[in-house]
C-alpha cells in the first residue's frame, strides 16, 4: 500500500487499526456464542444436571456469629423437617449444630455453626459400600436414601460428626427431602433451594449476615472474592479434604 | 501314617438334643431382637449418633476375625504340610464357615435397612473397603466350601493343597480387609493406622485357635471319642504363641501412639483414665485375654491339664471380646479433634467423651450370631464326616509308638 493510500484512510482507521478491529470482530463472532452459552449453562434449568462449572461453598464469619443464637439451626429444622425426634438426645438428628470454642491460653471465645463441610474429597463417599453417599458435580455431598443400607460407615469416616442416623420412624417429609428410619442423612446445602437459584435456609435466616453462600469457582462471586482476600480456615485442613465450607475468625 | 476313619456323630442323645435346644433358644432370642430393632428402629438400642457401631459389631467383627483364624489348623496341614494336623482339618474348615456365617448374620441384621441386602449385593463402590469385604466374606465361604470338598472327597484329595493355598491366601486378605475397615478411618485418632491389618490377622490366629480347641475338646468329650493329649498339647502351644504375638503387637500399637504427641489423648483415655474402657483394656484384654492364658498354656504346673487348656481358651475368647469392645466402642467415644487448642462445647457432646450402654437387644443379637455358629457346627458334624473316629495319640502321631519303643 502506498503512502497516499494510507493517508486516505487517516480520516477513518489506520491500516493497523483496521486489521486489529477486524480480527477482534472475527474472534468475537467465533467466541461470543460460546461465552453466551457458558453463561446460560451456569444459570441452568432444573431439568439439567449439576455441573462442575460451579463449586458451591459457604463462608462463615465467626466474628459475626453470636454465642447462644441458633437461628440457622432452627431454619434448617423448619426447611428440612428434622428436629422433632422422640429419641434420647444423643440419638437425635443433627444436620447443623452450634459449637462454642474457648481458646486454651487466651480464653478467646468463638461460636460457629457446624454442618457437612461438603468436601471435595469426601471420606464418607469413599467408604460407602453401595455408593449411596455421593458428591454432585457442583460439590454438594448428598445421601441417596434409596440405596443407603444404614451401615453407618460414613458416620465413622466423617471427621466433622456431620452425619446422623435416623433411629426411629419419621414422617417422610417433603418430596424434595425424603427421610427414612434406618438411613443416614446430613446437610444438603439446601440443594432444592440452590437448584432454584436461592440461598440455603441457614444463610437466609442469619440476621448477623455471618454466612455467605456462593460459587467458589466464580471469581466475581462474593464468596470467592472474600476467600481470596481474607484469611479463612478449613476445619481439619490437615486431612486435605478441601471442604466447601470455610470459616473466618477462628 | 495310618488312614483315619471319619464318621458323623450319632446325635441322638438327650444331651445333644438339649444342646441344640439351648442354641435354639439363643437363636430365637437373637431373631426376636433383630425383628424388634427392625420394627422400632435403632432407638431401642444403646447406639446413637456418636457411637454408631455398638455391641452387635463387637460380636460380628470378633466372629468374622475368629472365622479366618479357625481355618489356621487346616492351613497348617495343607499349606505347610504338617501331616499331624491333617485329621484336624475338616473341623477347622467347618468352624471357619460357621463362625463367618454367624458374624455376617449379626452384621447384616444390625443394618439400618437389612431389607436392602440385595442393594448391598448389586451396588458396589469399589473404593470402599466395606464393599470389598462383602465380596471377601461371601467368597471365603465359597473357597472354604471347595477346600472342604477337595479334602473330604477322596477322588479330589490330590487338589487339597491347591484349594488349601487358595483358602489360606483368601483368609489373609479377608482379615486384612476387616482390619482395614478401621485402619482406613483417617478421621479418628484411635484408628487410622496400617497396623490394624496385621493386628487383626494375629488376633484371628489367637481367637480361632482358642475356639477350635474348645470345640474339639467338647466334641470329643461329649461324644465319648478318644482325643489324645498330643493334639491338645500342640494346639495349646500354638495358642500360647499366638496370644504372646497379640500382646506384642498391641504393645507396639500403644508404644507408637505414646511416641506421637498428637495421639496422647487417645492413649491417656485407653490406658489411664477411660473408666470402663481402661478396665476392659487392662483387666479384660491384657490380663484375662493375655497374661492368664499365657500362664495356663506355658507354666509347667498346667502341662497335663485339659481343663487348664479349656479355661485358657475361654479366657482368650473373653479377652478377645474385650479387645474388640475397646477397639470398636473405645475408638468411637473419644471426641473428634476438630479444633486443636480450644475447649469445645455444643449441644451434641462435642469435646466430651460419648456415652454408650449396650441394650439387651444388641447383646441378644450378638449371642444369636454365636448360636448360629454353634448350630452350624453341631448339625454339620452330625450330617457329614468332619470328625475322625479317634484322635488318640497313637492314631494321629506316628512318633508316639517309636518314642514309646525307645523308652
Amino acid at each position: 500500500m502506498s503512502e497516499h493510500q494510507e493517508q486516505e484512510m487517516e480520516g477513518g482507521l489506520s491500516r493497523r487499526q483496521f486489521v486489529s478491529a477486524g480480527a477482534a470482530v472475527a474472534v468475537g463472532a467465533v467466541l461470543a456464542p460460546g461465552v453466551f452459552l457458558h453463561s446460560v449453562a451456569q444459570a441452568r434449568s432444573p431439568a439439567e444436571g449439576a455441573s462442575n462449572y460451579q463449586r458451591w461453598g459457604l463462608l462463615i464469619d465467626t466474628n459475626k456469629c453470636r454465642t447462644g443464637c441458633d437461628d440457622c439451626v432452627s431454619a434448617c429444622k423448619k426447611e428440612n423437617g428434622w428436629g422433632n425426634e422422640q429419641v434420647r438426645d444423643e440419638q437425635k438428628v443433627q444436620w447443623i449444630r452450634k459449637v462454642d470454642l474457648k481458646e486454651h491460653h487466651t480464653g478467646r471465645e468463638v461460636s460457629l455453626p457446624m454442618m457437612c463441610q461438603h468436601c471435595a474429597e469426601p471420606p464418607c463417599v469413599d467408604v460407602c459400600p453401595t455408593g449411596a453417599s455421593f458428591k454432585r458435580a457442583d460439590g454438594i455431598v448428598l445421601v441417596d436414601k434409596h440405596i443407603c443400607i444404614g451401615c453407618r460407615y460414613c458416620m465413622m469416616a466423617c471427621p466433622y460428626k456431620a452425619r446422623s442416623f435416623v433411629h426411629e420412624d419419621v414422617i417422610h417429609g417433603d418430596a424434595y427431602m425424603p427421610r427414612g428410619k434406618g438411613t443416614v442423612e446430613s446437610c444438603t446445602l439446601c440443594v432444592h433451594r440452590v437448584d432454584k437459584g436461592q440461598n440455603p435456609a441457614c444463610v437466609e435466616s442469619c440476621k448477623e449476615k455471618a454466612m455467605t453462600f456462593g460459587d467458589l469457582n466464580d471469581p466475581k462471586s462474593e464468596i470467592a472474592q472474600r476467600v481470596s482476600q481474607y484469611a479463612t480456615r478449613q476445619i481439619r485442613a490437615d486431612l486435605k479434604l478441601n471442604p466447601g465450607v470455610r470459616y473466618e475468625g477462628i | 501314617m495310618k488312614v483315619l476313619d471319619y464318621s458323623e456323630i450319632e446325635g441322638r442323645s438327650g444331651s445333644y438334643i438339649g444342646w441344640l435346644a439351648l442354641l435354639g433358644v439363643f437363636l430365637a432370642l437373637g431373631g426376636a431382637a433383630a425383628l424388634t430393632m427392625e420394627h422400632y428402629g435403632h432407638a431401642i438400642t444403646g447406639m446413637n449418633n456418636q457411637v454408631v457401631w455398638g455391641m452387635p459389631h463387637v460380636f460380628a467383627v470378633f466372629l468374622i476375625v475368629a472365622a479366618s483364624g479357625a481355618l489356621n489348623v487346616a492351613s497348617i496341614a495343607s499349606v505347610f504340610g504338617k501331616s499331624f494336623y491333617k485329621p484336624l482339618a475338616p473341623l477347622s474348615g467347618l468352624l471357619a464357615i460357621a463362625l463367618l456365617v454367624g458374624g455376617l448374620a449379626v452384621l447384616v441384621l444390625d443394618l439400618g435397612r437389612p431389607d436392602r441386602l440385595i442393594v448391598a449385593m448389586t451396588y458396589y463402590n469399589f473404593k470402599s473397603i466395606f464393599a470389598w469385604n462383602i465380596i471377601l466374606y461371601t467368597g471365603f465361604i465359597a473357597v472354604v466350601y471347595v477346600y472342604l470338598w477337595m479334602m473330604m472327597e477322596r477322588r479330589f484329595n490330590a487338589h487339597t493343597k491347591k484349594a488349601g493355598v487358595a483358602a489360606f491366601s483368601w483368609r489373609l486378605i479377608l482379615t486384612t480387609g476387616t482390619g482395614s475397615i478401621f485402619g482406613f478411618l483417617v478421621a479418628r485418632s484411635a484408628y487410622d493406622t496400617a497396623l490394624m491389618a496385621p493386628m487383626f490377622i494375629i488376633m484371628s490366629l489367637a481367637f480361632g485357635t482358642a475356639i477350635y480347641l474348645v470345640t474339639i475338646i467338647a466334641a470329643y468329650r461329649w461324644t465319648g471319642r478318644e482325643l489324645g493329649f498330643s493334639v491338645i498339647a500342640r494346639l495349646r502351644s500354638l495358642l500360647g504363641t499366638f496370644v504372646a504375638a497379640v500382646l506384642l503387637i498391641v504393645a507396639i500399637y500403644h508404644l507408637t501412639n505414646l511416641y506421637i504427641t498428637q495421639k496422647h489423648d487417645v492413649e491417656r483415655f485407653i490406658l489411664a483414665d477411660g473408666g470402663v474402657y481402661t478396665a476392659l483394656f487392662w483387666v479384660g484384654q491384657v490380663f484375662i485375654g493375655g497374661v492368664l492364658p499365657l500362664w495356663l498354656c506355658w507354666h509347667k504346673r498346667w502341662q497335663s491339664s485339659v481343663t487348664a487348656t479349656v479355661v485358657a481358651s475361654l479366657f482368650v475368647v473373653l479377652g478377645g471380646l474385650a479387645q474388640m469392645y475397646v477397639i470398636i466402642i473405645g475408638g468411637q467415644v473419644l471426641p473428634l479433634e476438630m479444633f486443636p487448642g480450644f475447649d469445645v462445647t455444643s449441644g451434641f457432646s462435642d469435646g466430651q467423651v460419648a456415652r454408650y450402654t449396650p441394650s439387651v437387644y444388641e447383646l441378644f443379637l450378638g449371642l444369636g450370631g454365636v448360636a448360629i455358629a454353634g448350630l452350624v457346627v453341631s448339625v454339620g458334624v452330625k450330617i457329614l464326616r468332619f470328625l475322625p473316629v479317634s484322635l488318640a495319640d497313637s492314631a494321629v502321631d506316628p512318633h508316639v509308638k517309636s518314642a514309646a519303643g525307645k523308652q
